[in-house]
Parts: C-alpha cells; sequence; structure tokens
C-alpha cells in the first residue's frame, strides 16, 4: 500500500494530503510522521489539507492526535489550506480542534512556523 | 336527466340577465372595499369573461368534477384573477365573493326558469351551490398559492440581499450581518464568507453585528460556529457592533466567548485588524 510522502524542506516537514484518506492510510500517516520528526529532527510540520474536500471525525481527530503527538516530540502543527465546506463540517461534527495552529496556504503556514521558531528560540535567553 | 340539464340551459337562455344580475350584485358587494382600485367596467368585463368560460364547462354536464379538462380554462381563468386580485391587494374574502355573488344572480334566475317545479328548483339550486361552492375554493386556494409564491421569493431574495460579503482592505473582510440569524441564514452567510476567504486569501475577518436586533443562545452558538471554522481555515476572526445591551445578554445567558476578539464598533475592529496586518497610518499635514 501505498503511503503518503513527506518531504523534508529545512527544519520543516511537509504532508499533503491529495487522496482521499481512509482510515488505515491515516494510522499510517500517523506513524510515518512521528518517525519522520523523530528521525530528522524536524522543528515544525505542515500538513496541507487544500486537496481534501471531504472529512469525517475520523480523520478530525487524527489530525488532533498528530498535532498532539508532533507538539510532544516538540515541533510544531499547522494545518493549511483547509476548504470551507471541510470547515463547515468540522465544526457541525462539534471537532474545533483546538490547540491546532491553522493557516491559509502552505506559505502562510511556513511563515507562521519560522514565527514561532524564532520566539521559542528567543524565549530561553531571556529567561 | 331533465334537472341536470336545466342549469345550463336556463345559463344559455337568460345569459345576459345572469351578467346584469351577477355585475350588480358585484358592484355592491365589492362597493366600498374596492373603490379605486376596480373600476365597474372592469367588474363587468371580467365577469363576461368568466360566463365566456364558464357556460361552454357547464353545458359539458360534467359539474362534479372541477378538475376535469373540461373545467381547464375556467381554472385557468380563476388563476390568473386571483393573481391580479393579489396584485392589487385584494384580500382572499374579497376575491373569493367574485364567485360567490355569482350565486344570487344564477338563483334568481333558475327561480324564474323553474317556476311551479318545487322539487327541480330544489334539486338545480343544490347542484349551482356545489358547483359555486367548489369555484370559490378554488379561487382562494389559488389565492393562497399565489401569495405563498409571493413570500417565498421576497425570503429568497432576503436572504441574497442579507449577506454582502466586503473587502475592506487588502486582506481584511467585513461581513455586516442585517436581521435576525437563523440556522439556515447562519449557513448561508458561513459558506460566502468561507468561499470568500479562499478567493481573497485574507488572512481578517471581521463580523459586524451592529444589524442584529437580538441574540440569543443559539444566535451566539451560531456565530460561534463561524468563528471556531474560520479559524479552522486558518483566518482571524473579529466580532464588532456589540451593543451594550447585547453584551449584557450574552453575560446573562452565560455564553462562553472567551477567544473571541470582540470590539464595540467597526472602527476599532478595523484598527486592530489594520494593527495585526502591521499596517501602520500617519497624519499628513
Amino acid at each position: 500500500m501505498q503511503g503518503i510522502p513527506i518531504l523534508r524542506m529545512g527544519e520543516f516537514l511537509l504532508v499533503t494530503i491529495q487522496v482521499d484518506m481512509h482510515d488505515q492510510l491515516a494510522m499510517r500517516l500517523q506513524d510515518d510522521l512521528t518517525n519522520a520528526i523523530a528521525k530528522k529532527n524536524a522543528k515544525g510540520v505542515l500538513i496541507d489539507i487544500s486537496a481534501l474536500d471531504m472529512v469525517d471525525s475520523f480523520i478530525g481527530r487524527m489530525i488532533s492526535d498528530i498535532s498532539g503527538m508532533a507538539r510532544i516530540l516538540d515541533a510544531k502543527t499547522v494545518l493549511v489550506g483547509m476548504q470551507p465546506a471541510v470547515a463547515i463540517t468540522l465544526v457541525e461534527l462539534g471537532l474545533s480542534l483546538p490547540g491546532v495552529a491553522t493557516a491559509l496556504n502552505v506559505e502562510r503556514g511556513m511563515q507562521l512556523l519560522r514565527k514561532s521558531l524564532d520566539e521559542s528560540d528567543v524565549d530561553p535567553t531571556k529567561r | 336527466m331533465a334537472n341536470k340539464t336545466s342549469i345550463s340551459q336556463a345559463l344559455g337562455k337568460r345569459r345576459s340577465d345572469i351578467h346584469s344580475q351577477w355585475t350588480k350584485q358585484l358592484g355592491s358587494t365589492l362597493g366600498e372595499s374596492s373603490k379605486g382600485r376596480l373600476s365597474a367596467a372592469e367588474v363587468s368585463q371580467q365577469a363576461e369573461q368568466f360566463l365566456d368560460r364558464f357556460n361552454p364547462a357547464v353545458q359539458s354536464q360534467k359539474l362534479d368534477d372541477i378538475n376535469g379538462s373540461e373545467w381547464t380554462e375556467v381554472r385557468a381563468f380563476l388563476d390568473d384573477l386571483s393573481r391580479r386580485r393579489v396584485a392589487a391587494g385584494f384580500s382572499s374574502d374579497e376575491t373569493a365573493t367574485f364567485i360567490f355573488s355569482l350565486k344570487r344572480a344564477l338563483f334568481d334566475i333558475l327561480k324564474e326558469e323553474s317556476a311551479g317545479d318545487a322539487a327541480q328548483l330544489a334539486d338545480n339550486i343544490w347542484q349551482a351551490t356545489l358547483l359555486l361552492d367548489k369555484l370559490g375554493l378554488y379561487t382562494i386556494k389559488s389565492y393562497q398559492k399565489t401569495r405563498e409564491e409571493v413570500i417565498n421569493r421576497q425570503q429568497q431574495e432576503l436572504l441574497e440581499l442579507s449577506t454582502p460579503v466586503v473587502k475592506l482592505w487588502d486582506g481584511i473582510l467585513a461581513l455586516p450581518m442585517i436581521g435576525t440569524l437563523d440556522s439556515a441564514r447562519t449557513q448561508v452567510v458561513m459558506e460566502s464568507l468561507l468561499q470568500k476567504i479562499v478567493e481573497t486569501e485574507s488572512q481578517i475577518a471581521i463580523i459586524d453585528i451592529t444589524g442584529v436586533p437580538t441574540v440569543d443562545t443559539l444566535v451566539a452558538q451560531h456565530l460561534l460556529k463561524t468563528v471556531t471554522a474560520l479559524r479552522l481555515m486558518g483566518a482571524d476572526c473579529i466580532i464588532s457592533g456589540v451593543r451594550p445591551q447585547i453584551a449584557q445578554t450574552i453575560v446573562h445567558l452565560g455564553v462562553d466567548l472567551q477567544g473571541v476578539t470582540t470590539k464595540a464598533n467597526l472602527a476599532d475592529a478595523l484598527a486592530l485588524a489594520l494593527k495585526r496586518s502591521g499596517i501602520t497610518f500617519s497624519r499628513s499635514n
């Protein structure tokens, strides 16, 4: 079974979901991504779901889970490019994904990651 | 079958009498309310047109079923009449009176035609009553249908008109909400706002609720849903135009608006949005 490619861009990882997510694929992505974060010492993860026009509660929870796992591994997750229909569905399902950062597109998501990375770099020296 | 034919006979023979009596009836019953809206000549003309179509339908002998093909013309005429009466602002009873006032004229003629034969007269009148009642009810139904169409169309227009998404600045959208928010409207508003966010790649959306008369728990919930959906898409949301009474209501209701930026007016919201976008202004002298 083909997995979802995880691209490395400097300190960040980029995951572009372009096929319909079925549950098995989602589980595998979780596995691959956590491994990749640990191995490549990534500081941020961008998940691009602009090509996804349908979600269910399972996928919603998986995204939330990935974000939580990444945080524990010291990487910030940004979810980018959500379609209006997907956003409405998630809200109606009651999944507001608290704690997951979002951005309109990959470019903005990258900016957000850089900014938060700069801030966290500065913080320890301030203390 | 003799009694059945006599309505049509009477109608065929004494048509002009029926017409003149009916017009007189119409004149007296509609008298006061229709002044200025409908002239006597128009009423007379409409009565004439109705009889033009009514007569052949009655001659067909199918008096029980006004939904049959013989009555198509009559029904079309009544539909048209109701539509015009709705447009002219008549009430439903005034519209139905058009048909019901024919009773008097028709009964009088029937009485004259079958003078002496009480049984036949009763039979004929019963037949005529049944028929005219049906036609009258049909007219009311048609009147109501037209009214409902008008209401539906207006509702649709209101829905479309009431959700304009305006671009205030590069990357800043505003949505001035006007009127009460219900589920259907919120859905439309949410969709058009989110769509516009994608199109314009805007990062900040200002929802202005100055024009929303009341906020209850349901409305607050709809607002929160919209805010959450916006956040999921990666945009920020500011709610502006919160009036003092509404602020009080929200707190009394125990609605949690924490995590949502709120401002008292649109100007403050725009200032904040500009600041967040890193745009500054200075006054030039």
